[in-house]
């Protein structure tokens, strides 16, 4: 595979063509029920998130979705959540905390949603409550970002104990478009940004904010859903050889370093 | 008024924000403030530097805010430098001028801190430091101090003032809303108090992470507290926001603050606070 520069990378991990989160659960479960709601009034469809099981055992599932039709799109903001959407993703992940059940987050967002009502719906509390009990639950959380991974609104659902990428995802402070009109005042040299931003897989291979990139086939996308399905699996029989003393550790160590 | 309204809106205060910077730091003979337009004597600002007229607060820097603050303090973690992670052109000239301006290593000043008989941890966020974002000596100040308070078994105080995460630091940056959100965690589940003060501004990273995970929250009146960017909501949904939106008062109105607190009565309020609301243990 000839290499691609970072830009060609953030270009594949917006694809039209890109896997969906609803794929990734269809691909790995066969007996998905979604869980609505986030007891505080709202359903943010741009998290859907429930339960299944996996080689046998209960997990709770949590993807961001983009939306297939116009419809769609336009309710889930394109896929960026609402202040709702991350209380809903925590009451499922206190909920999986309670039942020992592993959490699995599959992550494609731009960001979360910009809004009047984001804001006056406490958007950076959301976020801001989804990295603190994360960071606490006693069960593995493991998330595979496989398109974009944008800022906060993407660390919200990638804060557990170990972050996998496909081979085209991106994940990034934030757009390499806002980066240069940010620092440079030309949001024409994104793709110089994107280059700058190290928000490759590789590049955060590198710089240990990630585990591991999993092999990506554009063209077949049960492949690579079969690809995720291996690392989940052997990634989550090692963690739950740990005890939760253990595992916290090991997470609050893997933050700490930065 | 009607002029002071139309040139002096959040709005414009915020997509202006880097411009208009200089502005809200009182050096000059003549300054109007930004909330309300009132113009005034320099002189008559003080060292807190807040409007007579509506008790805005302008930006202040972190020595500037801890000259009336406290009764005595201990300063902590000052010789940590940063690694410039993603060897961003001219960075580390950034960050020398900003120390040597400043009088502090980043974007934060951290250490123990006394008033009358209460001691206790105090983080101060410096707006003047490369508008207060979240590098990683910042992340780590930060994350230390909680967890020293931990080990102290003492009570947080924060004062955020941020522009967000810090661009030059790239994703590094982002993982210090985790790294500091442990450190929370861990002082939290100590039965330990932590109170923040949302400062004007605090946007971005910072709102999204420890900003919000205060026992007690306050802010300064008007204030601008939110998530995302003005202009980036306005070019998103493509109408123009409410003046307000982003302030104090509004988010005090929906419910994700406790109560908003002049300038000039947080002193005895944190020490009443930190007395009664949680940090006599053990």
């Amino acid at each position: 595979m000839a290499k691609l520069s970072a830009a060609e990378i953030v270009a594949k991990a917006r694809s039209d063509q890109k896997i969906t989160g609803k794929e990734i659960i269809n691909y790995l479960f066969d007996d998905f029920m979604e869980l609505h709601g986030d007891r505080c009034g709202s359903d943010d469809p741009a998290i859907v998130g429930g339960l299944a099981s996996f080689h046998g055992q209960a997990v709770t599932v949590i993807t961001t979705d983009r939306g297939a039709t116009t419809a769609e799109k336009v309710a889930k903001h394109f896929g960026s959540p609402m202040p709702g959407g991350y209380r809903k993703a925590v009451r499922l992940i206190k909920q999986a905390d309670k039942f020992h059940r592993p959490v699995v987050c599959f992550v494609n967002t731009a960001g979360a949603f910009p809004s009047k009502e984001a804001e006056e719906g406490g958007q950076g509390e959301a976020i801001a409550q989804s990295i603190l009990q994360i960071s606490q639950v006693k069960v593995p959380v493991i998330t595979v970002i496989y398109g974009e991974g944008g800022s906060g609104g993407a660390l919200a659902l990638a804060c557990g104990d170990e972050v996998w990428m496909l081979d085209y995802a991106t994940y990034s402070i934030l757009s390499p478009e806002g980066f240069a009109s940010i620092l440079w005042k030309d949001a024409s040299r994104a793709d110089e940004a994107a280059a700058v931003m190290q928000m490759t897989p590789e590049a955060l291979l590198k710089k240990k904010v990630i585990e591991g990139i999993i092999e990506e086939d554009e063209s077949n996308h049960q492949r690579t859903a079969g690809n995720i399905a291996r690392v989940l699996a052997d990634r989550l029989a090692a963690l739950e050889k740990l005890s939760p003393q253990e595992l916290l550790a090991r997470r609050q160590a893997r933050y700490r370093k930065f | 008024m009607k002029l002071y309204e139309q040139s002096n809106t959040l709005s414009e205060r915020h997509v202006k924000a880097d411009k208009e910077a200089d502005a809200k730091v009182p050096d000059r003979m003549w300054v109007k403030c930004p909330h309300c337009g009132t113009t005034l004597f320099a002189k008559q600002l003080t060292a807190y530097a807040t409007c007579p007229e509506c008790d805005y607060g302008w930006r202040i820097a972190a020595r500037q805010r801890l000259s009336w603050l406290v009764d005595d303090f201990q300063e902590d973690d000052t010789d940590l430098q940063t690694d410039d992670p993603l060897d961003f052109p001219g960075y580390r000239e950034k960050i020398a001028k900003m120390q040597e301006k400043t009088g502090l290593n980043d974007a934060v000043l951290t250490g123990e801190a006394t008033i009358g008989q209460v001691k206790f941890a105090l983080g101060i966020m410096d707006p003047t430091f490369i508008m207060g974002s979240l590098g990683t000596v910042t992340g780590e100040k930060i994350s230390r101090l909680f967890e020293k308070s931990t080990r102290k078994r003492e009570a947080v105080v924060m004062f955020t003032a941020s522009g967000g995460a810090r661009m030059q630091e790239g994703i590094l940056s982002l993982m210090q809303m985790a790294k500091i959100s442990q450190a929370i965690a861990d002082h939290a589940a100590a039965g330990l108090l932590y109170i923040v003060v949302l400062t004007d501004p605090t946007t971005g990273g910072v709102t999204a992470s420890f900003a919000m995970d205060g026992d007690i929250t306050l802010a300064e009146p008007h204030a601008l507290v939110g998530f995302a960017g003005r202009r980036v909501i306005e070019q998103t949904i493509h109408e123009k926001l409410p003046n307000d939106l982003q302030s104090a008062e509004n988010i005090l109105k929906h419910g994700f603050i406790d109560a908003i607190v002049k300038r000039q009565d947080e002193k005895a309020k944190l020490a009443w606070l930190i007395k009664t609301g949680g940090g006599h243990r053990g």
